[in-house]
């Protein structure tokens, strides 16, 4: 494990309108760590990955790279640079093949760019890069299956792959075992950690069983703010967690 | 279990390919009429526009209404080479001056494209349509170059013929522009199977996560515009030659708004649509105009028929019925078919009947009140004209709406006795 | 001075003409997401019916009639053929409304033929109203503006006092909120559509007098409707209004005015001849260049503010 961040956030803040959603967070992921970020709903868990993956500018704050500075910059540069996210709401090409839609994450970060000579059918390390992924997310077998009929567990399963096709050296999971059954949440944990060997990986769980079965750190978001980022055991021994995020549940609970 | 590779089609890819040139190359022969010749001339024509045109609306999800822009720039750039070229300011055979007008189309496309495509969708179709405005005004406002209201006219037979072309007889231009469609056609198709041709379709159905797996979408979206804007000039080139005149109407909004009918009815979702959308509008505007005035209107009838009921064009119809003929079970749709069918006739007799009559009653000399239609002399001043055309359309239809619902129970239980067998 | 107001006063009634256009516009474009392109049909068949309608029973009656009959042609339209193919999504809708646009004028065609109607302004409104420095100004054109602005005043009586008008101004300024209301307010989309037509549909009755009743007429102010809308922000009704009173005044201004660029070069000395390269650039004359302007600015204000004067949306 190398000790260089991978991704920093410093001081990143968000406003929509005069609501305020991130209120200074700070954090740091090494490389080849794997943190996951937890907290009550709202607590501006997805708001932050799409701070960190462009797809929202920030109020204020910087948010780094391998040391690179990403501020501001659109989604696609912050792919180019090796950064790479799936969604919270299946976002996947539902009118192509499964094959398809692995292949449009695997263009890109092969150099074809926006090549308009290349027959895409006769390249053959964009078919075996697919192919490959396909194999990992379990999809082979259903390579030229429209991805709007696959079942549910197998479109975040494609989520997933469409996600890694590229070989993103950080990988952002938003709720990947989201609405899975008990058999399907612990298919995806092992299919995550396996894709997601010896890269960065920051992920939203909800589900307590795959935040403490995967990750390396705890971060606990609660009103826009990280009040702790600890080891799993350390977290679940902290009273201020245990305090805000049950009092958080609590009201959730009660709304 | 094996995976598939794309070799198996390849077979059936060259006999199709050859198959259309085999067209291209007979088509004439069909009949030694002229108006056959201007009639295929004019098709091959609205082929690549219309191709051109699919590229934007089809595989890039850009709904566009001023897609003559590029023709028509592209046929004025044409007019003043070939003008040129008559002129012997400098030599270029007439065989390829279309791509005169491509590079034309290609320009503008760089150009304007660069402000259309900053948008998507309805603010996308708004813009173009001002694009559209724009430059067809513009063309009024500098005679010198566009030649006002009556255009700029030429020679096609220009310079010193080239392996024995010199394009006056309207046979050798009608190879000529079969010959270029046939290329063009090869090209947009090769496109749609590039990395820029596939990502199109990405950012059409999902420009969200396109953007997330390293694509900057306005730059496939402009990319994919020069590219159509390229094959429209080609279009336009060609119908310089054919016609041997340009006019402002190259660039109306009356040509951009045909090429979207011709493409949506041909179907916008499969790659021959367009093709069989241009055939099908050509036929529209040269058989049907030469029978009644009102054929814009049974144009527009039908194309707001497709948009209601067959989004997917003509070619999505046939398409949906080859997984039914795989299955062997067209045999049983024969029947619902054929009530339909005769149902619409109903329909459209009735139609055509009110449309007609109204017509000749709106017209200036309508002093005559007794029309053919069909063979029939009709009286478009006595009650029994219209009771007739009336029960004509209540008939079909009651007899249209009984006729749909068996086609679709029919449809469906077939439907889903394919979907279980495949499961 | 004299020119500048009566031009100005000529621009502004222009102007108010095009909002009663362009806010229906924009109601149904921020309510439904559906872009209609059949307004300007509307707005010609108002012209078309109130000229059927004042053959027989006088131009007041064909005011208040035509925008009626137009409204409920909206609906129908909405009811059997918009709501048809909502499922299919906003390009289907447009293209919907783009293919009963072309209906229109062919049907314009059938019944009443290719050439210009005498439809005028009534008696009783021709003629001055009052003087502006020593030269009469229409009566008609007051007319115009009176109409105008008691449509304004009733359009946001409407917003502000009645239900749908709430839902309407919820619409307009979060437009994911509707996505909410879901399926549950066809009525809701059917009378807006109809109102919005209604509106199209009085300002043909009031515009075909004042200037042309022709099948054109849809063509010709269509596009211009469209620039208005993204020039004042898609979805903002104060942005329509201002984009329709600058285009209005930018379009009754540049008719009139001989000034071209040759002219602006000898004010700063530099002379410019025909044998100046690019001569027939320089020396087109502002008049002739008015039907580009509105276009120019178009292009212009998304190069340079995409959102438009008062949008917050992106397209």
């Amino acid at each position: 494990m190398n000790g260089a961040a991978a991704i920093e956030l410093l001081d990143v803040r968000k406003q929509f309108g005069a609501t305020r959603i991130i209120q200074g967070v700070n954090l740091s992921v090494r490389q080849g760590e794997r943190l996951a970020i937890i907290g009550p709903n709202g607590a501006g868990k997805s708001t932050l990955f799409n701070l960190i993956s462009g797809r929202f500018p920030l109020t204020s704050g910087r948010i780094r790279l391998n040391g690179q500075d990403i501020t501001g910059l659109p989604p696609y540069r912050i792919n180019r640079l090796g950064l790479s996210r799936s969604f919270q709401v299946t976002n996947i090409f539902h009118r192509m093949s499964v094959y398809e839609n692995i292949r449009c994450g695997v263009l890109w970060s092969l150099g074809y760019k926006y090549s308009f000579w290349h027959p895409v059918n006769r390249l053959r390390d964009v078919q075996r890069r697919a192919e490959e992924t396909m194999e990992r997310i379990g999809l082979a077998r259903r390579r030229n299956v429209q991805a709007g009929v696959l079942s549910y567990a197998e479109q975040r399963a494609l989520e997933i792959g469409i996600t890694i096709a590229g070989g993103a050296e950080v990988i952002l999971l938003d709720e990947p075992t989201a609405g899975m059954s008990r058999t399907e949440t612990a298919q995806a944990v092992e299919l995550i950690r396996t894709v997601t060997e010896g890269k960065t990986l920051i992920m939203v769980e909800h589900d307590m069983g795959v935040v403490f079965g995967l990750a390396d750190r705890i971060s606990v978001l609660v009103y826009g703010e990280v009040i702790a980022t600890d080891t799993p055991e350390a977290v679940r021994a902290n009273p201020a967690v245990q305090e805000a995020y049950l009092g958080g549940m609590h009201k959730e609970a009660a709304a | 279990m094996s995976t598939l590779r794309y070799r198996p089609l390849d077979l059936g890819r060259w006999i199709v390919w050859g198959a259309t040139a085999l067209l291209f190359a007979l088509a004439p022969l069909m009949s030694d009429a002229s108006f056959v010749l201007t009639l295929l001339s004019q098709m091959g024509i609205l082929i690549i526009f219309a191709l051109s045109y699919n590229m934007l609306l089809g595989q890039g999800g850009m709904l566009s209404f001023g897609h003559a822009v590029y023709s028509g720039l592209g046929a004025y750039f044409t007019v003043h080479a070939l003008n040129l070229v008559g002129k012997g300011a400098f030599w270029f055979p007439v065989t390829l001056l279309p791509l005169v007008g491509g590079l034309a189309g290609l320009a503008f496309g760089l150009i304007f494209g660069y402000v259309t495509t900053k948008k998507s969708g309805t603010t996308f179709a708004m813009i173009s349509l001002g694009i559209g405005e724009m430059v067809y005004a513009c063309v009024l406002m500098f005679p010198a170059f566009f030649g006002g209201e009556g255009g700029i006219s030429t020679n096609r037979v220009v310079g010193e013929p080239v392996l024995g072309l010199t394009y006056g007889p309207a046979l050798q231009v009608y190879y000529l522009i079969a010959a270029w469609a046939f290329v063009s056609m090869a090209a947009m198709f090769a496109l749609t199977q590039t990395p820029l041709g596939r990502m199109a379709n990405a950012v059409r159905d999902n420009p969200e996560r396109a953007e997330f797996v390293g694509y900057n979408t306005q730059r496939v979206r402009y990319l994919q515009m020069c590219l159509s804007a390229f094959f429209a000039g080609v279009a336009g080139g060609l119908s310089c030659i054919n016609y041997e005149i340009v006019s402002a109407e190259n660039v109306s909004a009356l040509r951009s708004g045909g090429v979207l009918i011709a493409t949506f009815i041909g179907g916008v979702g499969l790659f021959f649509g367009p093709i069989l959308g241009a055939i099908v509008f050509t036929l529209f505007a040269i058989a049907l105009s030469g029978f009644t005035k009102a054929w814009l209107l049974y144009l527009g009838l039908f194309f707001l028929a497709m948009v209601l009921y067959a989004p997917g064009g003509l070619a999505w119809l046939i398409a949906i019925q080859i997984p039914v003929l795989r299955a062997r079970r067209f045999s049983e749709l024969l029947w619902p078919y054929a009530l339909a069918l005769a149902a619409g006739l109903m329909l459209l007799c009735g139609l055509i009947g009110a449309v007609e009559m109204i017509y000749h009653l709106s017209l200036e000399s309508a002093e005559e009140s007794v029309i053919a239609l069909a063979g029939l002399e009709v009286d478009v001043r006595a009650l029994p004209s219209w009771l007739a055309v009336g029960a004509l359309l209540a008939a079909g239809g009651v007899a249209m709406r009984h006729a749909s619902r068996f086609v679709s129970a029919r449809w469906h239980a077939i439907q889903q006795d394919i979907q279980r067998g495949a499961a | 001075m004299e020119f500048f107001l009566v031009q100005l006063l000529n621009g502004i009634s222009y102007g108010l003409l095009l909002f009663m256009l362009s806010s229906g516009l924009t109601i149904v474009f921020s309510l439904m997401g559906v872009l209609n392109f059949a307004h300007a049909s509307f707005y010609m068949l108002g012209a078309y019916f109130a000229y059927q309608v004042s053959t027989v029973l006088g131009f007041w009656a064909g005011l208040v009639v035509a925008p009626l009959l137009v409204g409920l042609v909206g609906m129908a339209v909405e009811r059997y053929g918009l709501r048809q193919v909502h499922k299919h999504g906003h390009v289907a809708e447009l293209l919907f409304t783009f293919g009963l646009a072309y209906l229109i004028e062919e049907a314009v065609h059938l019944i009443w033929g290719r050439s210009a109607l005498e439809y005028r302004v009534p008696p009783e409104l021709d003629g001055p109203i009052f003087q502006i420095m020593g030269s009469p100004y229409p009566m008609y054109r007051t007319f115009m503006m009176l109409v105008s602005v008691a449509m304004l005043v009733s359009i946001w009586l409407a917003l502000t006092r009645t239900r749908i008008g709430l839902v309407i101004q919820a619409a307009l300024s979060h437009p994911e909120t509707v996505e909410a209301l879901g399926h549950n307010v066809p009525r809701v989309f059917m009378l807006v559509f109809g109102g919005g037509a209604a509106l199209a549909g009085l300002a043909g009755v009031i515009g075909g007098a004042a200037f042309v009743t022709d099948p054109g007429m849809a063509v010709s102010v269509g596009p211009i409707v469209f620039v208005i809308v993204v020039v004042g922000g898609m979805g903002s009704l104060a942005g329509a209004f201002v984009a329709s009173l600058l285009i209005g005044c930018l379009q009754n201004f540049s008719i009139s005015l001989d000034w071209s660029l040759a002219g602006l070069f000898s004010w700063f000395g530099w002379m410019v001849g025909p044998d100046t390269p690019l001569w027939s650039l320089w020396n087109v004359k502002l008049s002739q260049a008015a039907p580009v302007l509105p276009y120019l600015l178009m292009v212009l204000m998304l190069i340079f503010r995409p959102k438009g004067l008062m949008g917050t949306r992106e397209g």
